[in-house]
């Protein structure tokens, strides 16, 4: 418990820290927001308005409490570039609330596409007794990890797009309007985050069995009559994943940080292609918030992952 | 991006395999770097020269690798685009080694405060997605060629200092090391001249893990438009502006997008060859 509790402080303390430092950031460099909205030829008089509406007169360290709190109430901001009509300037939550489920089921199924292929691949790689088959799994994923994942976008997108008419590339259906449609079009960019991923998963699960395979338990299990099958899926799988959790954790920030750029490949609208647009037009209350969204759920998947090593391991708990 | 730590198969023979790796990847860098090298100071057709009745030109003997739609020689801006790349990237990972391997030096063999808070701040970065950290680095100093090395340049950094402090941890209490204590050697003379040799082993390999890190995020940010700025060719922007001719001129697309592959691909053999040769 009281471990839980120091991690959840550290957790706290991080987005803290993060959201301090980006915010600060944001306040050194040079540029006037103010002149940037309403350009040069802005009256003094609209400049202190729209100055005193952002709250842009008080120091920089009033400012950041007093956005923190309102963050933590919910009230996510005004973006400087994007405005809901002539007059209103454009919430951050609105502008952020229908592309963020875009982003997480592009995560998902990119995960799920991983789980699924990497694990019997590893498994069959690390069985395999013919050395043809070993030096094709070697080359093949090798080669598979050399490729960007924007690269491997664009073959997608030549080879099953515009050769073989499986999907309509650069389209894109709402998942308010056909969710399945939606999932359709969410498949081929999911698979082009995923493949260097299954790559190098099957590669590190491989040499984690390897490793296994040789401890002396395994010789207990065929000693006491198990067959192989149940010596590698009940004894030596289970302990080869522990490693494999770890290196999951990390794959899944590798994700979000793929689905960025294979946003930007597809045309599919999620935070990726917002955080890109926005970084280029400097529209920082958009970028921070993106920011501490994904830090969270950076520290957050690490914090679940540490969680499931005690569940799958108590040994871990005890020491 | 960072490649785990894989150890090595049981089976295989190794020292024939290791010399494999080592050719091949030597054979695939030497090609692309010094076609790279060369792209930076003369190039078949000019880089930035259109001509419009050769536009969507598919490969022939004049252009190997076509041309694109302002009718520019492919062939010739992959030259330019591979040495742009490979230059940024081999600055950016001598910058941040350098950095790293200084930082981590000095924490991995006094320890004390100054350990606790590199430490603490590199586990913290060394979780995000470069990238990522790369695009708000770009945020914060603005596009350009110069903000593009030094925001990559920081970003990588982290990963160097934990493996080089991991070294010097070790080596701090080798008997060789204490000997030297002994005998009165100056602090900095035993971190550096006599800890750094020893751990070149491991850092080159981590140098050339590096180098592919840094190829694939400049590729990736030129491809996103916040790196190298068009009409100056680099693999990452014409893949981008190819996007757009897929269905007229899928060459266009496969030419720079191969050629970060044959880059990633011969600097990995490379490295997976030294480290199972051991050099």
């Amino acid at each position: 418990m009281r471990y839980f509790a120091k991690k959840i402080l550290t957790l706290i303390m991080t987005l803290f820290l993060v959201s301090a430092a980006a915010f600060l950031a944001f306040q050194v460099i040079p540029g006037d927001v103010v002149t940037s909205i309403l350009g040069t030829e802005a009256t003094p008089e609209r400049e202190e308005q729209l100055r005193e509406q952002l709250g842009l007169s008080k120091p920089p360290v009033i400012r950041y409490f007093s956005w923190a709190a309102d963050v933590l109430r919910g009230d996510l901001g005004v973006s400087y570039r994007y405005s809901k009509n002539m007059t209103e300037m454009m919430p951050v939550a609105e502008l952020i609330g229908d592309k963020l489920p875009v982003t997480l089921y592009l995560a998902a199924l990119s995960l799920a596409f991983i789980l699924v292929f990497s694990i019997p691949l590893g498994v069959i790689w690390a069985k395999s007794r013919s050395r043809l088959l070993d030096a094709f799994f070697g080359v093949t994923t090798q080669a598979a990890m050399a490729l960007p994942s924007f690269f491997l976008g664009i073959l997608v997108t030549y080879v099953c797009g515009i050769v073989l008419h499986l999907f309509a590339p650069g389209g894109y259906v709402s998942y308010q309007k056909d969710f399945w449609g939606f999932l359709r079009y969410l498949l081929f960019p999911a698979l082009s985050v995923a493949i260097p991923k299954i790559a190098m998963t099957a590669r590190f699960l491989r040499n984690a069995l390897l490793t296994e395979l040789s401890a002396d338990y395994v010789r207990t299990a065929y000693g006491k009559g198990c067959t192989g099958r149940r010596v590698m899926y009940c004894h030596v799988l289970r302990n080869a994943l522990m490693p494999v959790l770890t290196f999951l954790g990390m794959i899944i920030a590798e994700i979000v940080a793929g689905s960025i750029v294979i946003e930007q490949v597809f045309g599919l609208p999620g935070i990726g292609r917002l955080l890109v647009s926005s970084v280029s037009t400097r529209d920082f209350p958009v970028v921070e918030i993106l920011i501490l969204y994904i830090t969270f759920v950076v520290i957050f998947v690490y914090f679940l992952v540490d969680i499931l090593y005690r569940v799958v391991d108590p040994r871990i708990s005890e020491k | 991006m960072d490649t785990p730590s894989v150890r090595p198969g049981p089976s295989a023979p190794r020292a024939r395999k290791a010399n494999l790796y080592l050719a091949a990847g030597l054979v695939m860098t030497g090609l692309a770097v010094s076609l790279g090298v060369l792209g930076l100071f003369w190039t078949p057709y000019s880089t930035t020269a259109m001509s419009v009745p050769d536009r969507f030109a598919p490969p022939s003997l004049a252009h190997p690798f076509g041309t694109d739609n302002f009718g520019r020689d492919i062939f010739s801006r992959v030259m330019q685009g591979m040495g742009t790349t490979v230059c940024i990237s081999v600055l950016v990972v001598l910058a941040s080694a350098a950095a790293g391997v200084l930082l981590g030096a000095f924490t991995g063999y006094f320890g004390g405060l100054l350990d606790e808070v590199v430490m603490r701040f590199t586990d913290a970065v060394n979780g995000f997605p470069s990238i990522l950290l790369a695009l708000v680095m770009i945020s914060l100093l603005g596009n350009g060629r110069q903000n593009l090395i030094l925001s990559l340049s920081i970003v990588f950094v982290p990963s160097y200092v934990r493996i080089v402090r991991s070294e010097y941890l070790r080596l701090r209490d080798a008997d060789y090391i204490c000997r030297a204590r002994l005998m009165g050697v100056n602090r900095l003379r035993v971190l550096f001249v006599h800890i750094l040799p020893n751990i070149l082993p491991v850092l080159s390999v981590s140098l050339l893990i590096g180098l592919n890190n840094a190829i694939l995020a400049e590729s990736g940010m030129s491809y996103l438009g916040i790196g190298i700025q068009p009409p100056e060719a680099s693999l990452g922007n014409m893949l981008s502006d190819a996007q757009g001719y897929l269905q007229a001129a899928p060459w266009y697309a496969l030419a720079p997008g191969l050629s970060i592959v044959w880059l990633v691909l011969g600097f990995s053999l490379f490295g997976e060859g030294i480290r199972r040769g051991g050099v």
